[in-house]
This record gives C-alpha cells, sequence and structure tokens, in this order.
C-alpha cells in the first residue's frame, strides 16, 4: 500500500521539477483532449510549443511572445507576493481593466496633445487605477474582515460592466460614428506604447515586467517587507510574536499587487491592443494565477513560466487558425496544466512510501 | 396590483426561480464547508452542470435526465478536487481557482455545438384547481419540479446536521479533524463525499440555468453565480434556512434589476447590471464585521488540509 510521509522540509530537486513534470503531464492529457477532438495529437503539440519558436513563421510569433508574456509577468508578479503571504487577490482582471480605463482615459482627456509628458503620466494613473481598484478588498479586509478573495472577485464584473460602460459611453471615440470602443492609441503619437526594438514584441510593458522581476526578486531576498511576507505565509503565529502587522501586509500586497495589473492594463491598451474597447478584457488576470502558480511564486520562476505561457497562448492562436483547435481547448489546456501543478507539488512536500503489510 | 409597471405576484414567482440555482450551490457549498473543507471551485462546477445538463437535456430530450447528467458532470469535476486535495494534499483555495479556470475553458469547448439550441422545455409540477389561486397560486403552485426541490433539499440538509448521527459526524470532521480521527470516523472519506454532494448540487443548479432560467447554451453562462453561492454560505453563517433567505435576497435583486430595466427605470442600466454584486460585497461587509459573529460560527478547520500521520 503506498503511504505518503512528510518530509521535514521541502524537497529542492522536485521544487524545480515540479513546474516541467506538470508541463509534461499537461501535454500528455492536452495530446489526449486535442486526440478526442479528431485532431492529430503531435501535430497539435508541435504547433502550440515547437512552431511559434522554431517554425516557419517563427520570426513574426517570436515577437508576439514577449507581448503576451509582459502582462502575464507583470500580473503574477504582485499576486505571488500576496499568495505568499497567504493573501488571495484573484481580482487582478478587474485591476487590470481599471487601469487601462484610468490612464487611457487620463490620456483621451488631453486629446490630442504633443507633450512628452503625457505617457508617463498616463502610465502613472494607470497603475493607480489599479491600486485603487484592489484597495477595496484590501480595506474592506483589514477593517471589517470581510473575505478579499470574493470581494475582489466581484469586483471583476463590476468593472466589466464599467469597461462596457466606458467603450460605448464616456470613452467613447466621438469621431467613430457611434462604433462602440475609445480612439486609437495608433493615431495618437505622444501616448501610444511603441514597439522599442521594432519586430521584438518588445514594449513599455515587457520592460517593465523585467523591472517588476527584477525588484520583487530584491524585495523577497534583501528586504525586511519580503521577509515578512515569506514569514506570515510560513507560520502565521511566529509572524505575529515577531511584529508583522496583518493590517500593513495586506495592504502591501494588496496595493503592489493591483498597481502592477493596473500596469499592465494601460501598457496593453496604449500598446498592443490600441483602443479601449468592449472586449478589452482577455483573461489576463486569470491566467497570471496560474502563471504564479508555476513559476512557483518565485520572481524568476515567473519569468520563465510567463514565457511558457505566453508560448500556449501564440501556438494555440496558430493552431486554432491553422488546424481549427477552438480556442477554448486551449483555456481548459492552461486549466489542465494548474491541476497538474497542484497534483504534482506533493513530490516536494512529501515522500511516498511503499508500505509491506499492516502498518504498525 | 401593479407597481409601476411590476406586478408583485409575479416578480415574487420569478424571484423564486430567479434563486434556485444559487440556492442548490449554495446549500452544496455549505454542506462541503460544514466537513471542514473550503471549494471555491462551485463557479467551475455550476458551469460544467450547466453544460453537462444542457447536452444530456437536448440529446435525450428528457429535461429530467437532463438535471442528472448536469449533476454527474460536475460530481466528476468535483472529485478533481477531492482527489487534489484530500489525496495528494493540494491547496485548497488554488484548486478551487483550478477548478473555476478549468471548468470555464471546457465547458465552452463543449458547449460549442449546442449554441443557439432551444432546450426540452421543463414542465409545471400540475397542481390542478390550486394553480388558478389567486396570488398564491401563482407563486406557490405554479412551478417546475425544481423550485420545489430546492427548498427540500434545504430542509433535508437542515435536519440532517441538526438530528442525524451523519450530521454530528460531519461537523465533527469540519470542526476538528483530528479529534474526529482520533475517535475513528474516516475524515478523508465523509470529505470526499461531503465535496461530491457539493459538487452534485451546484450541477443541478448550474443544469437549471441553461434549462430552465437562461434556458439556452452560453459561454460563460453562470455569470459569477457560483461565486455569489460562496457569499451565500458566509452571509448565512453556516445556517441552512439561512441560505434559503440569502438566496431568495440575491435572486429578488437580479429579478428586480432585470424588472426595471425592461421597465426602462430611469437608472442606467450598467449600474443595475453590476448591483447585484455590488450588494454581495455590501452584505459580506455587514456580515463580517461586528465582533465577527458570522465568523465564529465559521467551522473550525475550514480550508485546512488533513493528513494522518499514522
Amino acid at each position: 500500500m503506498l503511504v505518503l510521509e512528510k518530509r521535514p522540509s521541502p524537497s529542492r530537486f522536485w521544487q524545480y521539477a515540479t513546474p516541467v513534470l506538470a508541463v509534461v503531464l499537461t501535454m500528455l492529457a492536452g495530446g489526449l483532449l486535442f486526440a478526442a477532438l479528431g485532431k492529430d495529437p503531435f501535430v497539435a503539440i508541435r504547433t502550440i510549443f515547437w512552431d511559434p519558436l522554431f517554425g516557419e513563421f517563427a520570426f513574426y510569433l517570436r515577437g508576439q511572445l514577449l507581448v503576451k508574456a509582459g502582462p502575464l509577468i507583470l500580473i503574477a508578479v504582485g499576486l505571488s507576493l500576496g499568495f505568499r503571504a497567504g493573501i488571495w487577490n484573484i481580482g487582478a482582471e478587474g485591476q487590470y481593466i481599471m487601469g487601462a480605463i484610468f490612464g487611457a482615459g487620463v490620456g483621451l482627456a488631453v486629446f490630442p496633445t504633443e507633450s512628452r509628458w503625457i505617457f508617463p503620466v498616463m502610465i502613472v494613473a494607470g497603475a493607480f487605477g489599479g491600486w485603487l481598484w484592489s484597495m477595496i478588498p484590501a480595506i474592506l479586509k483589514t477593517r471589517f474582515n470581510t473575505n478579499e478573495i470574493l470581494v475582489s472577485l466581484m469586483l471583476v464584473y463590476v468593472a466589466q460592466t464599467i469597461l462596457s460602460k466606458a467603450a460605448t459611453g464616456f470613452l467613447r471615440n466621438p469621431q467613430g460614428m457611434g462604433f462602440p470602443g475609445s480612439r486609437n492609441f495608433s493615431t495618437y503619437p505622444a501616448a501610444r506604447n511603441v514597439e522599442l526594438i521594432a519586430g521584438s514584441g518588445m514594449h513599455w510593458g515587457v520592460v517593465a515586467a523585467f523591472i517588476a522581476v527584477i525588484a520583487a526578486y530584491v524585495l523577497l531576498q534583501r528586504h525586511m517587507l519580503g521577509f515578512q511576507i515569506k514569514l506570515a505565509g510560513q507560520a502565521p503565529r511566529a509572524a505575529r510574536f515577531a511584529g508583522v502587522q496583518p493590517t500593513r501586509l495586506v495592504v502591501m500586497c494588496m496595493g503592489i499587487s493591483g498597481a502592477l495589473a493596473g500596469l499592465a492594463g494601460i501598457f496593453e491598451v496604449s500598446g498592443p491592443a490600441g483602443q479601449i474597447s468592449i472586449d478589452f478584457a482577455s483573461g489576463y488576470g486569470f491566467t497570471a494565477i496560474i502563471v504564479a502558480f508555476l513559476g512557483r511564486l518565485n520572481p524568476l520562476g515567473i519569468l520563465l513560466a510567463g514565457l511558457v505561457m505566453a508560448l500556449t497562448y501564440v501556438g494555440g492562436e496558430m493552431a486554432s487558425t491553422n488546424l481549427g483547435l477552438p480556442s477554448a481547448a486551449i483555456q481548459a489546456f492552461q486549466g489542465m496544466l494548474l491541476f497538474f501543478l497542484l497534483a504534482v507539488d506533493l513530490l516536494s512536500n512529501y515522500r511516498i512510501r511503499l508500505m509491506t503489510g499492516r502498518a504498525a | 396590483m401593479d407597481l409601476g409597471g411590476i406586478n408583485p405576484a409575479v416578480l415574487v414567482a420569478s424571484l423564486m426561480v430567479a434563486s434556485v440555482p444559487i440556492m442548490l450551490a449554495a446549500i452544496g457549498e455549505l454542506v462541503v464547508e460544514k466537513a471542514g473543507v473550503l471549494n471555491l471551485g462551485v463557479e467551475g462546477m455550476m458551469i460544467m452542470g450547466a453544460v453537462c445538463g444542457f447536452a444530456t437535456a437536448v440529446e435525450t430530450g428528457s429535461p429530467f435526465l437532463g438535471f442528472i447528467g448536469g449533476a454527474l458532470g460536475a460530481m466528476a469535476l468535483s472529485f478533481v478536487f477531492a482527489v487534489l486535495t484530500q489525496f495528494l494534499q493540494a491547496n485548497q483555495v488554488a484548486t478551487g481557482l483550478a477548478l473555476t479556470l478549468f471548468g470555464l475553458g471546457l465547458s465552452s469547448l463543449m458547449g460549442q455545438g449546442y449554441v443557439g439550441i432551444k432546450p426540452p422545455l421543463t414542465d409545471v409540477v400540475p397542481f390542478g384547481p390550486l394553480a388558478d389561486l389567486p396570488v398564491v397560486g401563482r407563486i406557490l403552485f405554479d412551478h417546475d419540479p425544481m423550485v420545489y426541490l430546492s427548498i427540500a433539499v434545504i430542509a433535508v440538509v437542515w435536519a440532517v446536521l441538526k438530528f442525524s448521527r451523519m450530521g454530528l459526524i460531519l461537523r465533527a470532521v469540519g470542526e476538528n479533524h483530528d479529534a474526529a480521527h482520533a475517535l475513528g470516523y474516516k475524515v478523508t472519506r465523509i470529505r470526499v463525499l461531503a465535496i461530491m454532494f457539493g459538487g452534485a448540487m451546484a450541477g443541478l443548479g448550474g443544469a437549471y440555468l441553461s434549462l430552465v432560467r437562461v434556458p439556452q447554451w452560453t459561454d460563460g453562462i453562470t455569470a459569477g453565480a457560483g461565486w455569489i453561492a460562496l457569499a451565500i454560505v458566509v452571509f448565512a453563517s453556516w445556517k441552512p434556512w439561512r441560505v434559503l433567505i440569502g438566496a431568495y435576497l440575491f435572486g429578488g435583486i437580479s429579478v428586480l434589476q432585470l424588472n426595471l430595466q425592461a421597465a426602462g427605470a430611469r437608472i442606467p442600466v450598467e449600474y443595475l447590471s453590476m448591483s447585484p454584486y455590488l450588494i454581495t460585497i455590501l452584505v459580506l461587509v455587514i456580515m463580517s464585521s461586528g465582533k465577527g459573529r458570522s465568523a465564529m460560527n465559521a467551522p473550525a478547520a475550514l480550508g485546512q488540509n488533513f493528513h494522518a500521520s499514522r
């Protein structure tokens, strides 16, 4: 009979090996799923994981990789801080939307300015919008002990309603002939999030994502707040004795993750997306949860995980145009990845022993 | 009896219909949480129930089999949660989120062939002349069987938790799993069964959405109903009859805002359609503040994993 034995401390080997194992298992299970949909599993997996990097159109698709990875990494880095401390902000999608609306609103309010200050101001406004939206669950949590999971999630639906109001109402393009959607930032040079190196997909949001990874790494390794986050997650009681203020921790973690999600939103709307539209929210805020776990809540891990997840987006789009694989299949595939991750995580915390005979 | 174009009897009757999905999902989750397990995947299980129920009903032509199919589909998904959290010791919050993300993706994949189809009609329970009574007949005796079933489930869960040995054991497992284990109760087995009951109920609720309430299949049909169900459990302070009150409250709000939209009230549509979510937040705030009365009623071992070392 198989028995689980708790390890005294998590296995270092498995901490690195489990994400890889989870990706491999997801490929296997995904292959079965694609086969069940009547597609050749080997071709499908190759289209998703290989072709964007080394295939025929790789020169274009590699650029797309950074475009998708940027917001995912930016949001996931913020979420991972809270997740480590047991603070569950799962409303990043809403904060992402509000960041985009605030930032774009500031930019569009002064259209068509040519001031070079407008883009930085929009960025700040975007971060502020995300931060503000995350402060609602944070303050309700600290003041009234309200569950931050439910509140932050409910606010996603509220943000989506505001988004549709923005696209059809207060941010609608006055010269758009009544069609929903704001002015396009591609026709607004001063406020545009340009591609920094042509064809690379590198825009300011990707730069911000790299900075966020480094900053989070330094925070966790060298800073008092990082230590407190880790302590609160691993030993809540010890954290209290060590003088960690839970209120401050909640406000900081929620605030940082909200501001980063807001940043992702404004970089997306002024760059790749180009405008506020009804379908602007693309689920990055939810996929980033998977990215955070795939990266084992470690900033450097999240960098890699964001790239892997971006691969499934880019490859998934390829597979849907070339093979007719439904885009929902990719969503299910990404969800499956989180299942496998959580399942194989067992290996780093427990040892599996084969018991012969009866346990004493 | 018209209040600005809204007939109160019709309003109450449609409120009862609107609250069935969240009521079923919430009472299922209440049992799960009473056993000490926090399953945040209600939204995912509901939408799986919605798509499985819809597909089964369309293929077989029987709404009854549709509800069974919905319950089984969601139960299968909840079993994945049970395996991950109870046997593989995965974090319950993260696994619940995974369940929702996976359920949303898989359901839209499975539902692709069913967009734009009408499901077979679920019949109203024939009460004969009773249904013709003024006001009362419309409110009490003019519904499909699921409306009565949802109330019956609440009553059964209340009675089982309060009066039966099974309910006592379930609560013991949720309050202190180590003590329950020491007394010889099979903590893991009881929790797995509770999780699957929760899954089946969420599935029934989801199937009700796609078969009766909407009634058709669209992507993301649940639109946060599963999360509202989770909030209702907190609102109800883990007491079955209060789930009924909570569900009627939220059903009432969603029906009222739809009616106001239809009646052309002067409030913008956007504010009306975000109102259920805002009121959920408000209710959560009220319930969780005030010396944490509801927090004190939460099962003590809620969200903690159990691993028998020996």
